[in-house]
């Protein structure tokens, strides 16, 4: 049976901004997804929010709505597009949602619009747990002992048949959000009331606990001839108790019997049949208690998921482009497998490596946030690597975090309290795995941490081997090596320069010793199926074997480094300006090769680059890759520009390897990333810059601030997302600063600048080809000053400021660009105070905002660069400065709701996961999206609750009047309103929370406030304010924090108020 | 101890031997991930030494319900790292001391990658893992240059049972097993559809095979080449049309073999967990248990053998069903141990012909 002939059009719905639970894997399964339906000659059509995505490029679908992903949008969408049908399946949890809400509004039958990829029941059946755990008695599968509470005493009812630890997950939340493990009646009370509530269902699921069991995950597609195959199977590190999301893995699955793996896969084809997810991948969960073997299932996911990203670039199969293809009908034996050509899709794939899967975690941004790991998932990103065995790629794997580990020997030596060992080994943490690997080093038994952690013994003795081999190298000088043992240690995941720390030599003197003994990387491939057939496609990994597959081309090539795992600070946007880097390279018949290890990008699709190298992104594995492509062909060089921070901190090390770096050499890296030499560079120019100073202590600090003035921005030299920086006040604050956020010391000094308080923030993101420079786009912030610029909503063009700031600020950054030698893209922060435009500092690299400034103006600017890097100047491809094609505001989403108890303030350092884009004709109607598309759907009437720092008070009259002239009622505490009450406007006054009865947290909590505005106080008001913030967030009020966002938000509630357009960005 | 694996064209392979001692055997690859236990065992993999692709083995150890055979049969194990210290609940054992003692060779460290596109691209191939103490290395390359290749080679009589044994006598169905050297999964398949079984060696004639207390026949898999089995092919042609037949893997050659059909030896073999079939009577695909390394040629079968099976990959013979007699076979391993179940309604499969039959 072909495919079906009935579908001229599909939609496809993204998953919006990242967020933690659902990250950039939707960016690649969309990508995919649409790649799959327009090869059919299908046309497609997109909605998703998130401009930092390569799916939202307006190549990769027919039509593109960057618009929120919300009932009202997609209607309006299926009236201008008039699709045949949606595809729901690849988008996460938040596209189908929104599908469930389009079929349940009645909007799919109203327009005869189909599902395709899975049906309403099928995802019901699915996803609500009563459903499932009811279709599974019928199964005859085991499920976990509990059920449903709908309040809190059908809740303690449960407990009687759970007992203690009970599981407690609210129904329909993203990434478990609000779920816990209660060991007592008040946790159990606590979390239970906070699972309600999240809940869009108010409903809770109780179980016994199944804590320590083994995890396990398989990837299965189905076709509507009924075939059914397990693309892989992932076997987690971490037992049951820590969200699979948040756990290490494995795959495959390493440590089950034959018969055990077969059982669960007979329950994996039984849950996808009888869930009824006709067409495409599903992810099913089991837990097995280790002592009997006793499998449970613990759910499935009816669509793609971060386990099949992960599942895809582990195996080679593309399930996301499978899934699609067999939602048109397509049967699994019809399809090619993508890497043998010559083989089907309907095959399970087989693996002669082992990949090991581990979360990034940035606790280090929420120091308030409990950093303990259970049921809800609180990483950020993750790494994956590919080793033949599983110490190789447990070691590939933890130096590919970028955490400062060369392996799990090292990072952490000396700073692991051991006397803490025991509460660090039961408790789960983001560090445990070396905290086992040094309670091994310490003598501990593999029995004794099993027993404190439940992990597999297995992986636990692989690891005691590592600890040993550590102990064999270091009784050796580098010199004197045997043979057999540094092949051993290479073999077992062993870095040279962590090599060189135990045999007390440099990581060069390593090499060389491997050189003389002829011990070097060979590359192998991803090939679906263990070498049974000839893999055409180029996916390598490196390993110490003899034989080498990367066969490299004899034509021109140039690499792309990648950006590494997804964090606060370098995200989905880095990957995007990647993926369009490797594009224009190809195009100009340029062999793209890409090095990356982040397994939920389209970067590390192996389609997307013509040669794609599956490694950590160190020194020595990016070194080891450009040696192997310049034995064939000529190699070009290195592009370190595209991939946020990452590589360029290997832009000096392979520049003096003498390694060529394509587009900006090193010199100008140096100049713009070096404050002293950068600040001599704008005197130069005659460029104004704050007036800053360096410290390596308190006194010198004390000295610095006071030249400068308070206040003062101070952060640690060499930093990314703004990490560990923070306003200070006065002495007090700055001595606070420098006792308890940073470890200073002479190499790493501190930086302050006086910081231009109430200043207007400027981003401008240029390239430049050592001739001309082309101004990709100038953004205005819209909160002011103090506020992280990823943290910050930001307009393009930049309006509210006067042109000739704008031309002010233009000319700087082409003076910079052409006199500091920028060839492709820099990234520049300005702030404008009093009509004088500062420059804040440089990044000679693409900067987060290009892929939203390339959706802005229509322009692919990494792509410009890189054909820079090429040698194509600015002129041959006809590029000059970018135009703005309508007003676009871009939002931002923070990770608040995943950490109760932090504090959702923002300021200097960065805190936001993702971003989202609103366009419209207005700024109202842009921000106003941006707004909804964040999540923060702004009221329409109702009352406003006020309170303000000092500084604001100037301007809280022209606020407080807009509010009134727009029909909302206002209440304020003391201060604030007797501010309004000078200016003659009447508020309603509310007690402090330490002030009385009832105070703004009561009537918060009673609904009568629609709206919060607080800027904070500073310290003195932290807890109240805090306590303010974190009740809105809790019940979803919108809360802003800053006047100039509260301001423009006014002028969005009037958009709102009206009808609100959508436009595909190739109308623009 | 360092050692060689030795393949008959000359190419070597380096890594160690472990167990201090080398072997011989026809090197093949099998790309199942898990189940060394079973396949070791395996009274098909007889005179092989099984290269497994997956790298790490015996993680789980040696479990006493997952033997295939009485004994390990293949000749050597082929890998990259080995557990020495396993980890499972029900483990007895640790799979190099249990190779030990039943002087099994085994080869790690090895390129097994490399080896696998190797025997793929020149053919699986009699060969030697040559230790260190073996002598020099030229000596073990003639040695192995000498090995006699895998065809002609007829090797159910060392696997085969010696005599006659009777399993489930309360089933209502009676079937005889000629015993090629099956695996136990398969008798357990029978028996877990209610058969009743009487286990013949390999060399049994056709005259007790169809006596009248029997409602069917199985043929069972086995090792080597099922060409150099005349014997048993005579005997198989002469048991047609006496009764219900189904044949497994060599049971469905040598049923090939007896309708006029000729088999050949594959470059690499069909070996691993992950084998798709294409069910030509429903359009279906199965996931299939594979462990062969000659196949049934299409062409030369007679007009009322119909091809019920195809592999998805590269078209060969999966499976036979006679249009006028009760018979039909499988190339593939229904019974699984180790791979997934897909195919395990072809027992059921047998016992509804029997009984279409016996009622008829």
């Amino acid at each position: 049976m072909p495919k079906r002939t009935d579908l001229k059009s599909v939609l496809v719905l993204g998953s919006g901004p990242i967020q933690i639970g659902q990250a950039c894997e939707f960016d690649y399964s969309g990508t995919q997804a649409l790649k799959a339906l327009r090869e059919e000659g299908i046309r497609t059509i997109l909605l998703n929010s998130n401009p930092a995505s390569i799916m939202t490029d307006a190549n990769r679908a027919d039509a593109t709505y960057i618009e929120p992903l919300t009932l009202a949008v997609l209607e309006k969408v299926i009236e201008a597009e008039k699709p045949d049908a949606i595809l729901p399946t690849v988008g996460g949890q938040t596209a189908l949602n929104l599908a469930m809400e389009a079929h349940e509004s009645g909007l799919l039958e109203r327009t005869g619009v189909l599902l395709i990829g899975a049906q309403p029941e099928a995802i019901k059946r699915g996803e609500d747990r009563q459903l499932f755990k009811a279709l599974m008695d019928d199964l005859g599968l085991e499920t976990c002992r509990g059920g449903f509470a709908h309040n809190m005493s059908e809740a303690r009812d449960l407990l009687k048949l759970t007992g203690f630890p009970a599981i407690i997950r609210p129904s329909f939340t993203l990434g478990g959000s609000g779920g816990g493990i209660a060991y007592n009646v008040d946790e159990f009370e606590t979390i239970v009331a906070r699972g309600l509530d999240l809940s869009p269902t108010k409903q809770v699921l109780i179980e016994e606990s199944i804590l320590g069991w083994k995890e396990f995950e398989l990837e299965v597609v189905r076709d509507l001839d009924d075939n059914v195959e397990v693309i892989c199977s992932i076997e987690n590190f971490d037992p049951m108790g820590i969200h699979t999301g948040d756990s290490i893995t494995v795959a495959p699955a390493l440590t089950l019997t034959d018969p055990e793996y077969q059982k669960m896969r007979d329950a994996a084809l039984a849950v996808i049949r009888a869930v009824g997810v006709e067409t495409g991948g599903s992810n099913i969960q089991f837990a097995l208690q280790p002592e009997t073997s006793r499998i449970i299932v613990i759910e499935m996911n009816p669509r793609v998921s971060r386990s099949s990203a992960l599942a895809s670039k582990a195996t080679g199969f593309p399930i996301a482009w499978v899934a699609t293809k067999l939602a048109l009908g397509y049967r699994l034996w019809e399809l090619p497998n993508a890497i043998t050509r010559m083989t089907k899709a309907a095959f399970e794939p087989v693996l002669d490596y082992v990949v090991v899967k581990i979360p990034r975690f940035t606790f280090e941004k929420f120091p308030q946030a409990d950093k303990v790991l259970g049921t809800q998932m609180k990483s950020v990103g993750e790494v994956m690597s590919i080793g033949r065995s599983f110490q190789e790629a447990l070691q590939k794997a933890v130096r590919s975090l970028e955490e400062g580990h060369k392996g799990l020997s090292g990072a952490l030596e000396g700073k692991l309290d051991l006397g803490r060992l025991k509460e660090h080994l039961i408790i789960p943490g983001s560090q445990r795995i070396f905290w086992i690997y040094h309670a091994l080093k310490a003598g501990h038994s593999v029995e004794e941490l099993h027993r404190l952690t439940k992990i597999t013994p297995w992986f636990l003795r692989e690891i005691e081997e590592i600890v040993v081999l550590e102990g064999r190298l270091r009784s050796f000088p580098v010199d004197r090596l045997p043979e057999e043992l540094l092949e051993k240690a290479k073999r077992a995941g062993f870095a040279d320069n962590q090599i060189a720390v135990f045999c007390s030599g440099t990581e060069a003197e390593v090499a060389a010793r491997r050189e003389a003994l002829g011990l070097r990387p060979a590359y192998k491939r991803v090939d679906t199926c263990s070498g049974e057939f000839k893999a055409e496609t180029p996916y390598l990994y490196g390993t110490w074997e003899e034989t080498s597959e990367a066969e490299p081309t004899d034509r021109p090539k140039a690499i792309v480094l990648g950006s590494g795992p997804n964090r606060i600070g370098q995200g989905v946007e880095f990957d995007c300006c990647c993926v369009q880097a490797v594009e224009a390279i190809r195009a100009s018949g340029v062999e793209a090769i890409l090095i990356n290890c982040n397994p939920e990008t389209v970067s590390t699709d192996f389609d997307t680059s013509d040669r794609l190298y599956f490694e950590p992104l160190t020194y020595e594995h990016v070194k080891a890759v450009v040696d192997r492509e310049a034995a064939g062909g000529k190699l070009l060089g290195v592009f370190a520009q595209f991939g946020g921070q990452t590589p360029l901190k290997l832009a000096s090390p392979l520049h003096e390897a003498g390694v060529k770096l394509l587009g900006t050499p090193l010199n100008t890296i140096m100049d713009a990333e070096d404050r002293e030499r950068f600040g001599q560079a704008l005197k130069r120019l005659n460029i104004p810059a704050p007036q800053w100073g360096m410290a390596t202590s308190f006194e010198q600090a004390k000295d610095v601030a006071h030249r400068l003035s308070y206040p003062v921005m101070v952060r640690p030299s060499f930093v990314l997302g703004g990490r560990a920086m923070a306003v200070v006040f006065d002495d007090a604050g700055l001595e606070k600063y420098m006792r308890e956020a940073v470890a200073v010391s002479n190499d790493q000094p501190v930086l302050l600048d006086r910081f231009l308080d109430g200043a207007q923030e400027l981003d401008i993101d240029v390239v430049c080809d050592g001739e001309d420079v082309a101004i990709a786009g100038l953004l205005a912030h819209i909160e002011e000053a103090g506020i992280h610029s990823g943290d910050s909503y930001a307009v393009i063009p930049a309006l509210g400021v006067p042109e000739e700031i704008l031309e002010t600020v233009k000319g700087y950054a082409r003076k910079l660009a052409l006199d500091l030698g920028v060839r492709g893209l820099m990234n520049l922060q300005f702030a404008v105070k009093d009509g004088i435009a500062y420059c804040l500092e440089a990044n000679p690299r693409a900067s987060r905002t290009v892929p939203f400034v390339s959706k802005a103006t229509g322009v692919d600017w990494a792509g410009v660069a890189a054909r820079i890097g090429l040698g194509q100047s600015l002129k041959a491809q006809g590029i000059t400065d970018g135009v703005p094609r309508a007003v676009s505001v871009k939002g931002v989403v923070f990770p608040f709701a995943k950490f109760p108890g932090v504090d959702p303030v923002l300021g200097p350092e960065m805190k936001s996961t993702g971003e989202v884009m609103g366009i419209g004709d207005t700024f109202g109607e842009a921000y106003a999206k941006s707004l909804l598309a964040a999540g923060i759907p702004l009221p329409l009437s109702g009352t406003v609750f006020l309170t303000v720092n000092d500084a604001d008070k100037a301007r809280l009259p022209e606020l407080a009047q807009k509010l009134v002239a727009l029909g909302f009622g206002l209440c304020a505490t003391e201060g604030t309103a007797r501010t309004l009450d000078a200016v003659g406007i009447k508020v309603r006054k509310i007690f402090k929370v330490n002030e009385g009865r009832p105070n703004a947290v009561d009537l918060l909590k009673n609904g009568e406030v629609q709206w919060v505005i607080n800027t904070p106080l500073g310290r003195d008001a932290f807890f109240d304010e805090s306590a303010i913030r974190r009740e809105a967030l809790r019940l979803k009020i919108p809360c802003l924090t800053n006047l100039s966002a509260a301001l423009a938000a006014c002028e969005a509630v009037e958009t709102l108020r009206g009808e609100m357009k959508v436009r595909a960005i190739q109308s623009l | 101890m360092r050692a060689h694996l030795i393949l008959k064209d000359g190419t070597i392979f380096r890594g160690r031997a472990p167990l201090g001692f080398g072997g011989g055997g026809e090197a093949v690859f099998t790309t199942a991930m898990a189940g060394y236990q079973e396949i070791l065992t395996d009274p098909s993999f007889a005179g092989q030494m099984v290269c497994m692709t997956f790298p790490e083995q015996g993680i789980y150890g040696i479990h006493a319900d997952l033997n295939e055979g009485t004994r390990p049969w293949a000749t050597g194990l082929l890998c990259r790292r080995l557990t020495f210290a396993p980890d499972h609940h029900r483990c007895e054992g640790d799979l190099p001391s249990w190779l030990k003692r039943h002087h099994i060779p085994v080869m790690t460290d090895l390129d097994t990658r490399a080896l696998t596109q190797h025997l793929r691209d020149q053919g699986s191939q009699p060969s030697l893992i040559w230790t260190e103490v073996d002598g020099s290395l030229d000596a073990g390359v003639a040695k192995a240059k000498a090995l006699p290749d895998m065809t002609g080679q007829a090797l159910c009589g060392e696997v085969s049972c010696r005599d006659r044994y009777e399993l489930n006598p309360g089933g209502a169905l009676k079937v005889a097993v000629l015993d090629g050297g099956i695996k136990l999964s398969i008798l357990n398949q029978l028996v877990g559809v209610g058969l009743n079984l009487e286990v013949f060696p390999w060399d049994t004639p056709a005259s007790e095979l169809t006596d009248k207390r029997f409602h069917g026949l199985f043929l069972s898999n086995g090792p080597g080449d099922p060409a150099a089995l005349p014997g048993m092919q005579k005997e198989v042609e002469a048991c047609i049309g006496k009764l219900p037949i189904f044949g497994i893997c060599l049971g469905h050659q040598l049923l090939g073999q007896a309708f006029g059909g000729k088999t050949f030896k594959l470059k690499f073999g069909h070996r691993g967990a992950n084998q798709p079939v294409h069910d030509l009577m429903t359009g279906r695909i199965e996931i299939t248990a594979q462990n062969h390394g000659f196949a049934v040629d299409e062409n030369g079968l007679p007009g009322d053998l119909v091809v019920t099976h195809k592999h998805l990959s590269d078209g060969t013979v999966e499976g036979l069903r006679h249009t006028k007699l009760p018979i039909f076979s499988l190339q593939h391993h229904p019974e699984a141990s180790p791979g997934p179940h897909d195919a395990h309604p072809a027992f059921h499969r047998f016992v509804a012909l029997l009984k279409e039959f016996h009622h008829a």
